[in-house]
């Protein structure tokens, strides 16, 4: 019903309407900053573990046996070019050398302790894809995705972490455009190599000559 | 409730039309809401894992030849009842994870069949967990041995007058030789033999018919006029596989019209031989003899005195058979059944060798098994002796004799009379808590042993895997009443085949063994044998008409006479024609059943000579009236406690073993409710299975493609614009004709693909996860149906009508034409589902993959993810395998090859009837296959453009027997 020609009283007081501002745009900043803040949290190394080195049973340096040895990747990690899986070095192959070589290292004793009880040594995954993610190492490393392109400067790495993020967008990146990251074959293994002139370039004629195709079915991963 | 068949459909799969279930009982509106809320709220927490972490072991020294994570395939053998089948067994990371056949051992072929399969879940099952029990209390070996050799020790002195030794059929050479020195060692002890689905009848038939007793191999490949009496050869005769490929190999379609052979099939229950039959004669088992003795009569067996056929239409059938067989002398088979009397046997051999079929399609050879003896006079003997206590020490060696042995012996009684019993056995089961002593035992696949397949060849049958358990081989226990412990049963069969090969190089003959899997040269010679003068040695024939019921005892096609009961694939596995799951049923014929007020799910009392079992009516079309069929192996005291099933063994006497009459039926005015699969993911579809006669096809040759089958040809139009395949264009022909709806593709996907068992309550609610299932669809009158099996999985719809309704694109097309089926994307709308017009898509209601059980995660295709709650799943056609050879291809710089690419289901079926293949490969044998103008698209008018296509049916009917010829009615349209 309405009250006489004065119109309604007023309820509020006229601060009330610097509340009800900042309540708005202080509850679309707050929405926006939990968001902000889930979306940190997810993309930080607490989640993806980019750059977090992990606790292995030995400080294994790929930095001195890659760097300073010089001993190629597929020395332990025998079967990259064949098989799914790149291959885990038995304690025998560090044996090999370390049976002479600080052979009486104490940060070498577990293996050593590995050999003598024949009970294998418990690395911690790394580079840990879901298990829904069907990975194959040979068909990229034949189609010419060089081990830096994922695995990073592991000739750098004293202690090995993750490179990449290893979301699905890091991976579709390249399945969508494989040109932007692929390398001649005669470079997979090589982590100093550096390509002179334009990727793209490069990239367009390998495509073409590695027969690349764009794999974005989803049961080229996921089965 | 009466039966009846829902007279709208031609093709009909139940008696009762499908019932409407109302899905969402019992919930409102608002509790939906709560409901729907809740797990939206729970969904999207379940998202925030932090990945935990893995760890990787490497080998300390890796075996040479062992490449991590490459497939490594092991020839071994599977020790099936009857014969061994010969086996490559797929083993990643030292686990054996798949099975497949030899192509090099003749009884697979390189294919398999659904017990082999299914083998691998026995493996890792863990209600095979067990220890050495004493008196049912843990033990251990080291005792065990020692209060062994203590009572043999005992028997040496008395010559082992007191040792009974009881072993199932035994046909490992090298346990059979033990077991002679056994006996040498002891030379008073007695070895007894007893399987309850045996050889006796087929034993004693032989000795009938030739005076001796040969073993019988038949031919299918050559034969071109088949007759089975009561013989289910194609499922469960002694090398199924092996046969059912020869049949099918001479189907119409498949060979050119004037050799398509032709099979009669007279029997009592419907079997899937039966179902194969291009005629069927249901006959009361009692019947059978006389219908054999007329055949015989009618095909020239000289001095057969068969007594006048009552029945005219058994009359006609006995002359048109006979003169069908007399037409294809020397290419013809009569195959009776092992549940048949002798003189079936008997007669069928007269008849085989009147046919001149001996030689060529029938091979007769020395038995296979190391000993044959009349089993059923064993164990009674056996029985006897316990019960006279003249036993002091029983060693069972494998089985479940208590639970097994016919009812009026009396063994389990008998048996606590033996002074120390040892049972050596997979299971805790009925025998086991009997005996003073038992033992784990192995499983195949943890063992060393040796087998002989059914035409004797031999194959060494090597380990995959140590023991999960703990299990002793039969091999270690006689060896320990040798009195050397702790042999290793590896040294045990080697130094038996050494002795026996006598090779030079005994290290390359081993080594040569078990790489091929078969020992070379070890088959059978054939051997000639005359019959003797039959009509002096057959009994006379039987009465013609005894009144009342009779019950006949058969295996039961998925846990055979019981051993694999504890196994929850087979047991939920559908029976190849009555689709039952998990329960064994009273099968009665539809004239019975109403005749005796009896209806499918109701429960009723059988009693049969004073024994009462309480079991579950299913109402068999086909079936022979007046005639009960009981299946064995059900009710087993370890599992099956509950449900709707009965223990037949408890019916089964001595007297009767196969078949009695005398029974009553009294309905208990309860129900139970049988999981049964026979209206699931029915189609809307009229015709589904498109058949003719082989006749029809030699004049019109389109016929699949005309009225009645196909009335409009696919719109084959499309909103969206073509796409065009390049690269690879998957596809997959199913052959009709080769059919025989053994389960073996179904079970090969559940194992290659991880796929869950969900039990029975949840298999009633149509909610089992078969990714593959074989429908059969029933096509005439109720009381002589034909059946007719049709595989069916996803058909990958190239318009697939599943994408569209997908509100999160988790269903999609690849672009060789897949329909995907991506399992994190999924939220359980079921939209796709619903609009799958060939209903093939399978949902995780509830959690059906085990989780937590450690036995069943290594278990595991590694390659194949396996699904959680809440997700829709399907057939992939195989993605790894296509993913894999892809791969491999592409490291080659090559394309796919034709036959690279075998799906699971194709490289188990026994008869080719599934091919798989690249369309664009123009010289595909899935090509050649879709070329046939028998091939056609189950639904193919609703424009789904299927990938999937199946070839029709061909009948090879004879119209002298008078039956109505397939002529199916054109659709009634509008009104």
């Amino acid at each position: 019903m309405l009250e006489g020609a004065g119109g309604m009283p007023q309820l509020f007081h006229r601060g009330a309407n610097t509340i009800a501002r900042a309540s708005i745009y202080g509850g679309l900043g707050i929405i926006g900053l939990f968001f902000w803040v889930i979306y940190a949290v997810n993309d930080s190394p607490y989640f993806d573990f980019v750059g977090v080195p992990r606790p292995q049973p030995v400080q294994f340096s790929h930095k001195h046996h890659v760097q300073d040895d010089g001993i190629d990747c597929r020395y332990c990690h025998t079967t990259v070019e064949t098989q799914a899986f790149a291959g885990m070095p038995p304690t025998h192959t560090c044996m090999t050398c370390h049976s002479v070589l600080f052979a009486d290292s104490p940060a070498l004793a577990p293996v050593r302790q590995s050999y003598a009880d024949n009970t294998p040594l418990a690395w911690t995954r790394v580079y840990d894809l879901p298990d829904y993610v069907y990975f194959n190492h040979s068909i990229h490393v034949n189609k010419g995705v060089a081990c830096i392109t994922c695995h990073g400067r592991v000739d750098e790495m004293p202690l090995m972490w993750r490179q990449k993020t290893l979301r699905m967008n890091w991976c579709l990146s390249c399945h969508r455009s494989p040109e932007l990251f692929v390398t001649p074959r005669e470079h997979v293994f090589d982590m100093t190599w550096v390509r002179d002139g334009d990727q793209r370039d490069m990239g367009a004629r390998l495509v073409k000559e590695y027969d690349i195709k764009r794999l974005t079915d989803c049961y080229t991963c996921h089965r | 409730m009466p039966p009846m068949k829902d007279n709208r459909q031609e093709f009909w799969r139940a008696l009762e039309p499908v019932e409407e279930t109302a899905e969402f009982g019992g919930i409102d509106r608002r509790e939906f809401a709560r409901l729907i809320g809740a797990s939206l709220a729970a969904s999207g927490l379940a998202g925030c894992v932090r990945q935990p972490p893995e760890h990787i072991l490497p080998y300390v020294d890796q075996p040479e030849g062992m490449v991590q994570d490459k497939p490594l395939y092991f020839a071994t053998a599977v020790p099936l009842p009857g014969y061994a089948a010969g086996l490559l067994v797929k083993s990643v990371m030292g686990r054996p994870i798949k099975i497949e056949g030899n192509p090099r051992h003749p009884a697979t072929l390189g294919r398999s069949d659904a017990f082999s399969q299914a083998s691998l879940l026995g493996l890792y099952d863990p209600a095979r967990r067990g220890a050495v029990l004493y008196r049912n209390r843990i033990d251990s070996w080291p005792s065990f041995l020692a209060a062994f050799t203590n009572a043999l020790a005992t028997q040496a002195v008395k010559r082992g007058a007191g040792l009974h030794i009881l072993t199932e059929t035994v046909i490992s050479p090298a346990l059979g030789d033990q077991l002679r020195q056994v006996l040498e060692r002891f030379p008073e002890a007695r070895w007894h033999q007893w399987e309850p689905v045996n050889r006796d009848n087929i034993r004693a038939g032989s000795l009938l018919a030739f005076g001796s007793y040969v073993h019988t191999i038949y031919d299918f490949s050559k034969a071109a006029r088949i007759l089975s009496l009561g013989s289910d050869f194609l499922l469960c005769g002694a090398y199924p596989s092996r046969y059912a490929r020869d049949f099918a190999s001479r189907r119409g379609g498949r060979v050119p019209p004037d050799q398509v052979n032709r099979l009669y099939a007279v029997e009592t229950e419907y079997s899937s031989t039966g179902a194969c039959a291009d005629h069927r004669l249901p006959l009361r088992d009692r019947e059978m003899e006389n219908f054999a003795r007329a055949v015989a009569q009618r095909v020239g067996v000289p001095g057969i005195a068969a007594p006048e056929l009552s029945d005219p239409k058994q009359r006609k059938w006995a002359e048109v058979v006979a003169k069908d067989l007399l037409q294809h002398r020397g290419a013809s088979i009569v195959i009776p059944g092992r549940e048949q009397a002798p003189a079936v046997h008997a007669l069928a051999h007269a008849m085989n060798h009147q046919l001149g079929a001996a030689g060529t399609t029938v091979i007769h050879t020395d038995p296979v098994e190391i000993t044959p003896v009349d089993q059923l006079a064993s164990l009674r003997e056996l029985t006897d002796s316990l019960r006279a206590g003249r036993v002091d020490l029983l060693v069972i060696l494998g089985g479940n004799p208590v639970y097994t042995a016919p009812a009026d012996l009396g063994f389990a009684d008998a048996l606590a009379r033996a002074q120390i019993s040892v049972h050596l056995g997979q299971y805790a089961d009925e025998t086991a808590t009997a005996c003073t002593w038992h033992v784990p035992q192995t499983h195949y696949l943890e063992e060393w042993s040796d087998a002989l397949a059914f035409d004797g060849t031999a194959s060494i049958i090597q380990p995959l895997i140590d023991p999960l358990y703990g299990g002793k081989t039969a091999h270690e226990v006689a060896a320990a009443m040798l009195g050397m412990l702790d042999r290793p049963s590896r040294e045990i069969v080697r130094d038996y085949w050494r002795r026996r090969s006598a090779a030079a190089d005994f290290e390359r003959f081993w080594r040569e063994a078990l790489y091929l899997g078969v020992v070379s040269g070890t088959a059978l010679p054939p051997r000639t044998v005359a019959p003797v003068n039959l009509a002096e040695r057959l009994p006379p024939p039987r009465p013609p008409a005894e009144e009342g019921y009779e019950v006949i005892f058969r295996p039961d096609p998925t846990v055979w006479d019981g051993r694999f009961a504890s196994n929850g694939y087979l047991q939920e596995l559908p029976k190849p024609v009555s689709k039952l799951t998990w329960d064994n049923a009273v099968l009665v014929s539809p004239a019975t059943a109403s005749r005796l007020g009896v209806y499918s799910y109701g429960t009723v009392d059988v009693e049969l000579g004073g024994r009462t079992v309480r079991g579950t009516i299913w109402v068999q079309p086909g079936h022979a009236d007046d005639s009960i069929t009981l299946t064995l192996g059900y009710k087993q005291a370890a599992n099956g406690s509950e449900g709707g099933s009965y223990n037949a063994y408890q019916l089964r006497t001595s007297k009767d073993l196969w078949s009695a009459s005398g029974l009553r039926i009294t309905k208990t005015g309860g129900d139970f409710m049988l999981a049964c699969t026979q209206t699931h993911g029915a189609l809307t579809e009229r015709y589904p299975v498109r058949v003719g006669t082989v006749e029809d096809f030699r004049t019109n040759p389109d016929f699949a493609h005309q009225e009645p089958f196909e009335h409009a040809p696919p719109p084959g139009h499309t909103l969206y614009p073509p796409w065009k395949y390049e690269g690879y264009k998957w596809g997959m022909a199913v052959d009709l004709n080769a059919c025989v709806g053994c389960n073996a593709c179904v079970m090969a996907c559940n194992t290659e693909n991880n796929i869950a068992i969900v039990g029975r309550e949840q298999v009633y609610k149509y909610r089992e996860m078969h990714w593959l299932r074989v429908d059969r669809y029933y096509h005439g009158d109720a009381g002589n149906p034909r059946a007719f099996f049709q595989p069916l999985m996803c058909v990958h719809c190239e318009l697939a009508p599943c994408e569209p309704v997908c509100p999160v694109a988790a269903t999609l097309h690849t672009e060789e034409g897949l329909n995907a089926m991506v399992y994190n994307r999924c939220v359980g709308t079921r939209y796709c589902s619903n609009n799958c017009p060939y209903k093939v898509r399978r949902f995780n209601f509830l959690l059906y993959t085990d989780w937590h059980a450690d036995s069943l995660a290594l278990m595991r295709n590694p390659e194949v993810t396996p699904r959680s709650r809440g997700v829709m799943e399907k057939c992939t056609f195989c993605i790894q395998r296509i993913e894999r050879a892809k791969i491999e291809a592409k490291l080659e710089n090559r394309r796919v090859r034709d036959g690279e690419v075998v799906t699971a289901c194709q490289q188990a079926c026994p008869t080719d009837a599934i091919v798989f293949g690249d369309l664009n490969d123009p010289s595909a044998r899935v090509n050649r296959l879709k070329s046939s103008r028998l091939n056609y698209s189950l639904l193919g008018e609703l424009n789904t453009r299927p990938r999937l296509t199946h070839l029709a049916k061909l009948v090879n009917f004879n119209r002298e027997l008078g039956e109505e010829p397939i002529r199916l009615k054109p659709e009634e349209r509008g009104a």
